[in-house]
Formats: C-alpha cells, sequence, structure tokens
C-alpha cells in the first residue's frame, strides 16, 4: 500500500463567465470529479459549507448545472484576525454529451461533496460489437 | 542624551503608549494586506493545506476551515500553550476498474497545520464541529486575555 501524500493547498478559484450576477458576491468553480461506467455517469464535487436545501441542480438541453450557496458564518460581533479564504457561491456548467435518464438523476451531499449520479438512457448505453473474422 | 530625545519621541514619560500604537498599526496594515491581497501570492498565507479564517469576539477565537470529504474521525484536533494543531487526511473511495473518469481535480492525503493564536485560551472550553465540510473550532479564552473594560472616573 503505497502511502499518502500530503495535500498541497490551492487557492479556490473564481469563476469568469460571461454572466453577471444579481447579487454581489463571490462565485468559485468547486473541484469536481466526473467517472462513467456503462450505466451511468457519476459526478463528485466539492462544495463545502453549502446546506442540502442550498444546493441546485439543472439540466436542461443537455447542459448541467450545479450551484450551491454558502450561508455567512461569521456573527455580527466577531472582528477577522486572519482571512486565507474567502466565502461565496459555487457554480459550474458541464456540457454532457450523453443521453440521460432524468427521471433517475439521484443527488446526495455529505460532508460537502455532492454526488450527482446520472443514469444514461437505455439507447446510449454502450453496446458491445464483437468483430468475427471473416 | 541627545540620541535618547531623537530616538524617543516625544518625552521619555510618554514612550510606552505610543509604542503599542505603533505595534497596533503594524498589526492593522499585515491584516488589510491579508484582506485584501487576492489572486496570486497573499502577503500573509501560510500556503499550507487548509486554508483558515481565524476571528475572535470578546470571550472567543473562532477557526474555520474548508474540509469537504472529511469526517470528524479522521480529524486530530490539538491545543496546547497558545497554538492549535489540525491534522487529517482526505480519503477518497477507488471506483473500480470499470470507472472512467473525464475529470480529476479532487485530492486525497494528508494534512497537518499549526497556527498560533493571537491570546492565552483556555485549553478546556474548546468546541470543534464538522458540518458540510466546514470545521469550526471555537476556543475560550483565558480570563487573563478577555478585554476588560476600564472606567475612567
Amino acid at each position: 500500500m503505497t502511502a499518502s501524500k500530503e495535500l498541497q493547498l490551492k487557492e479556490k478559484q473564481e469563476v469568469s463567465s460571461s454572466a453577471e450576477q444579481t447579487h454581489p458576491g463571490l462565485v468559485f468553480t468547486p473541484a469536481v470529479d466526473i467517472f462513467e461506467t456503462d450505466q451511468q455517469i457519476t459526478l463528485l464535487a466539492d462544495m463545502p459549507g453549502v446546506a442540502t436545501e442550498d444546493i441546485s441542480i439543472d439540466l436542461r438541453e443537455g447542459v448541467l448545472t450545479i450551484a450551491g450557496q454558502v450561508k455567512p458564518w461569521k456573527k455580527s460581533d466577531e472582528e477577522d484576525v486572519l482571512a486565507e479564504f474567502e466565502i461565496g457561491k459555487y457554480y459550474r456548467q458541464f456540457a454532457l454529451s450523453e443521453a440521460i435518464d432524468q427521471d433517475k438523476i439521484d443527488a446526495q451531499l455529505n460532508d460537502g461533496v455532492l454526488k450527482l449520479a446520472l443514469p444514461k438512457a437505455a439507447k446510449a448505453q454502450p453496446r458491445k460489437i464483437t468483430v468475427t473474422a471473416g | 542624551m541627545i540620541t535618547r530625545s531623537l530616538f524617543d519621541w516625544p518625552a521619555s514619560g510618554w514612550r510606552n503608549p505610543l509604542l503599542q500604537l505603533e505595534q497596533m498599526r503594524k498589526e492593522v496594515e499585515q491584516l488589510g494586506s491579508v484582506l485584501l491581497g487576492r489572486q496570486g501570492s497573499r502577503p500573509g498565507m501560510a500556503g499550507v493545506f487548509p486554508a483558515l479564517n481565524l476571528t475572535e469576539d470578546k470571550n472567543h477565537f473562532y477557526v474555520r476551515a474548508e474540509l469537504p470529504g472529511i469526517q470528524a474521525k479522521d480529524l486530530e484536533l490539538q491545543v496546547y500553550g497558545k497554538s492549535l494543531s489540525i491534522a487529517g487526511e482526505r480519503k477518497i473511495a477507488s471506483e473500480g476498474e470499470n470507472a472512467k473518469y473525464h475529470r480529476r481535480e479532487r485530492e486525497a492525503g494528508r494534512f497537518s497545520r499549526m497556527i498560533d493564536l493571537p491570546g492565552e485560551v483556555n485549553a478546556d472550553h474548546v468546541d470543534a464541529q464538522m458540518t458540510n465540510g466546514i470545521l469550526t473550532i471555537k476556543i475560550a479564552k483565558s480570563e487573563a486575555a478577555k478585554p476588560r473594560q476600564i472606567t475612567v472616573k
């Protein structure tokens, strides 16, 4: 078993998007892992500080949008001593090339990680094509 | 005698309060550069995972870190003297050989960080909570470190 490596500090990535927000505030891009199996595509996004009711997931016209609101946690009489990260919304969009069965999308939020299971529509599941020597 | 009056301005009787003001000014400047510095090399950043926000009110220090996907059992917190140490490991489940990755941006691994608190603390009254991937540590200040109101008669 290989030894675990050390986690490196990374700056939070801000979104540079063409659409401006109506509310002022920072918008960050959550780190995601996307992988697929034959049956589904799974997306895992790190969105710390977002509660279940503040997540919005939208899939239309082949574009998947995940967004999360973070409620500010500082009480009014708290003063900053050191601020190494800022908080703000999370927002990211992906263009999906597969047809997804929208009725069976499953989303779970645990410990600030969103796990989105997108089952592929039956016709999009790969069929193995056997090659016969002829 | 001449050097004293040049460098200990104003008269030596007033030296101590102004020295403290000078130190406060330097701290405010440092804090300003931490808060205003943005992308790129931020002055004051330790460069160690995790990034921490430290705030205080009259009776407590609050330390917050974004630690998504980490459970309380994988965290080790210690308070001794004026230092707080946060260590742990982030584990990411492996998905099996059938999974084909399109993107892989999240990282797993160990981390360990120590931070000095700006005042004396009462190590018996430390409360730590892990909610939605945010770790919030509430540390009670020791009695000596709480600000004391001084009434002027």
